[in-house]
């Protein structure tokens, strides 16, 4: 049976797991006093690493850091600004779930919502046209998520989209943050694992320039978790062999060109600015926006009235402690940092990665890290 | 912020700590633990324990808001008298004197729809083998109260010879078993209420809102004082329910993932959207702590009877780690916490 064929199921065995294990043991053996570290870029990666509870197995030589893999953890408080004054003007605002409850410099879409202010939540981009379609209102859908996410926005606005729909993207693209990654004093990062669903779209071509450009490997991996921890078992072999290039290790999906057809949409309608990402720098072509050609279901253009004039840029509430951008670069653990679990919590998040359920921090108080659980009898 | 600010949020509601704090510190502040050896509002256990000469007279309450009312397997008639049966039955008292019933409905509300409640009031009633003994009924302006608003208050006995059972009874060892199917009612009133489809198990997203009181006497029958904590994982899931049980017992409880029993419809959609089935709501099952040498007994109880055909044992009770939640998922082992506020599917 080929890969594409096998039930999910088949990649959660335990036993195949262990074997996977124990290479990835053999590989790091040694490195314990200087554990070989690696980064993955996606909170879904995150999400699965924890709830299987594979931190708890890993090799002590190893360190997996989540690097910038949170798109709305990214999402800087201007961007709320812009989406919390469209709210202000009685546009009608719809957003993921997700972005409700990050702080902007002065309040949060959940705040203003609960003021009264025309906030709804959706599940898809195509439940906030139905939406649109409703009423002769004006809708701005407020969009977040990286090149996955990016595609289903563009595919909506290239089907005829209401004439009162706009879109306010903070869509990201997430090979430059890599790139940022590596450039931060201090960085010790020696490869990365690439999620899969996002290849599935780019291809795994797109990690080649940058495995040129840094010497550092990449390997592409799915999410089921033989397939991470087959992925790690091929990043820390070639970390550790200093072969700097690209593996798919998610070959039943992910192809070196992708989808060409998603990527044409996806370019069609949206090119890369740099901007800045909270808690991280700003990040050059980093940011998703639409193309001029769509001006007229660009909510920054759309409603440029409302949204010109200085912002009011209060500074951002960077609490000293807070260590989301040294988190997010692979410098520290949710669990070097003093708000952790204490002032920083879930329903009342300081930093970045405490807001979003993709976010390290917020995984890491879900599931508890890195424990050791294993003394529990 | 003074402490005068604060204000109620929906998390205060969601069955985790933050409603624990919000009832320990304000609604049952100095309320004694318990009179004579009984249970009273200082244990925040599910209903409140009293002498009655040879007896034990267990009390409880609940009031019941749902969106929507009218749900796949149930309604809002149906939970409001289960919710307080099965508040009687995880105390030990399975033989349910009666209920009280207050009903408060908004102005303009479909009387066919009152109707509907009330036939299944009446249903559950019978189910669980007891009666609305005294009911009240008020009428709001139209806006000030969302559609109907059940109250349910209940007392039932402990059988002869039998001692309440308590959410702090856990020790060591013991075994967790729970009645049933997890993650179900919350999944389907999940999906009815964002209305969600899910793929072609939408169909099998039922609630399992059903009156445990028969069930919980059998496995009492069974097991007698060898079942020494019970609970209803409702708000919060197993996750929640747990955590207060093993907070309040002082033990670690560790549970094997590849033993939950959940139904792969609720399964599917707990993967889609992100969602831990632990955290989910259910109305028709209960958790027991065992003791080791009672727990087969106990289970083949719980098999014989209709309601407790899936039921299992899912992990056991430890010295250490007190207070804490572990999953072994196969894999290795996590922490399993509360969830906090309404739970929400993820976008990507």
């Amino acid at each position: 049976m080929n890969d594409a064929a096998r039930s999910p199921l088949s990649f959660r065995d335990p036993a195949r797991a262990r074997r996977l294990l124990d290479a990835l043991a053999h590989l790091c053996a040694g490195r314990e006093s200087d554990p070989l570290a690696l980064m993955h870029v996606c909170g879904s990666h995150e999400q699965a690493i924890a709830r299987f509870g594979l931190r708890d197995v890993l090799p002590k030589g190893l360190d997996l850091f989540m690097g910038p893999g949170c798109p709305v953890c990214v999402t800087d408080a201007p961007e709320i600004d812009e989406a919390v004054r469209l709210a202000r003007a009685g546009i009608r605002v719809t957003t993921y779930g997700d972005m409700l409850r990050v702080p902007g410099s002065d309040v949060s879409l959940a705040e203003l919502g609960g003021e009264g202010a025309p906030v709804e939540v959706v599940y898809s981009v195509a439940q906030a046209v139905e939406l649109a379609r409703t009423s002769d209102e004006e809708w701005v859908f407020f969009s977040t998520g990286f090149e996955t996410t990016a595609v289903a926005t563009a595919a909506v606005l290239l089907d005829d989209p209401p004439a009162n729909f706009s879109v306010l993207s903070a869509h990201k693209y997430i090979p430059p943050a890599m790139e940022i990654v590596l450039e931060m004093p201090g960085s010790r990062v020696e490869g990365f694992l690439a999620a899969g669903h996002a290849a599935t779209i780019t291809g795994w071509g797109v990690f080649e320039p940058f495995v040129a450009r840094h010497g550092r490997p990449v390997v592409v991996a799915g999410f089921e978790p033989l397939d991470i921890l087959a992925g790690l078992v091929e990043l820390a072999r070639l970390a550790r062999a200093g072969e700097a290039r690209v593996v798919n290790a998610f070959p039943r999906c992910v192809t070196r060109e992708g989808n060409r057809r998603a990527q044409d949409q996806l370019w069609r309608v949206f090119e890369r600015v740099g901007g800045r990402w909270r808690g991280i720098a700003r990040v050059p072509n980093g940011n998703l926006r639409l193309r001029p050609e769509w001006s007229a279901w660009d909510a920054r253009r759309r409603h440029a009235s409302v949204l010109s004039g200085r912002v009011a840029r209060a500074a951002l509430p960077a609490r000293a402690p807070c260590r989301c951008g040294e988190i997010m670069a692979g410098l520290a653990r949710p669990t070097d940092c003093a708000l952790f679990g204490r002032e920083c919590q879930p329903h009342q998040p300081v930093g970045a990665c405490m807001v979003s359920s993709e976010g390290t921090c917020r995984i890491w108080h879900q599931y508890g890290g890195r424990p050791d659980l294993g003394d529990a009898e | 912020m003074s402490r005068d600010g604060r204000r109620i949020e929906m998390r205060h509601g969601a069955g985790g700590p933050a409603m624990r704090e919000l009832v320990g510190s304000l609604f049952a502040r100095g309320a004694p633990m318990g009179i004579e050896g009984g249970v009273g509002l200082g244990a925040l256990d599910d209903g409140a324990a009293l002498r009655l000469g040879e007896r034990w007279l267990v009390f409880t309450t609940d009031g019941h808001v749902i969106d929507p009312p009218f749900f796949p397997g149930g309604d809002i008639g149906r939970l409001a008298v289960c919710g307080a049966v099965n508040d009687l039955a995880v105390m030990g008292a399975t033989d349910v004197l009666g209920l009280s019933l207050a009903v408060v409905v908004e102005e303009g509300y479909a009387h066919a729809d009152l109707e509907r409640i009330q036939a299944s009031i009446e249903a559950a009633c019978r189910e669980a083998d007891t009666r609305v003994l005294t009911g009240d009924t008020k009428v709001m302006r139209r806006g000030e109260i969302d559609g109907v608003v059940l109250t349910t208050s209940a007392i039932g006995l402990v059988r002869e010879g039998g001692d309440p059972v308590r959410d702090a009874g856990l020790r060591p060892e013991d075994e967790i078993l729970v009645t049933g199917t997890i993650g179900d009612h919350g999944m389907a009133v999940m999906t009815r209420r964002h209305d969600l489809s899910v793929g072609a198990g939408d169909g099998e997203l039922l609630s399992d809102v059903a009156p445990l009181n028969g069930l919980i006497a059998a496995a009492l029958a069974a097991g007698g004082p060898a079942v020494v904590a019970m609970k209803d994982p409702t708000r919060g899931g197993v996750a929640s329910a747990l955590h207060e049980m093993a907070q309040k017992s002082g033990v670690g409880v560790v549970l094997e993932e590849e033993r939950l029993p959940v139904r792969p419809a609720v399964r599917a959609a707990c993967e889609l959207l992100g969602i831990d089935p632990l955290q989910v709501a259910n109305e028709g099952k209960a958790l027991l702590g065992v003791r080791p040498e009672a727990s087969d007994a106990v289970l083949a109880a719980l098999h014989a009877h209709p309601l407790g055909k899936h039921a299992r044992r899912i992990g056991r009770c430890t010295a250490t780690r007190v207070g804490s939640l572990i999953l072994d998922t196969g894999f290795g082992r996590r922490l399993v916490t509360e969830s906090e506020g309404e739970l929400l599917p993820r976008i990507c």
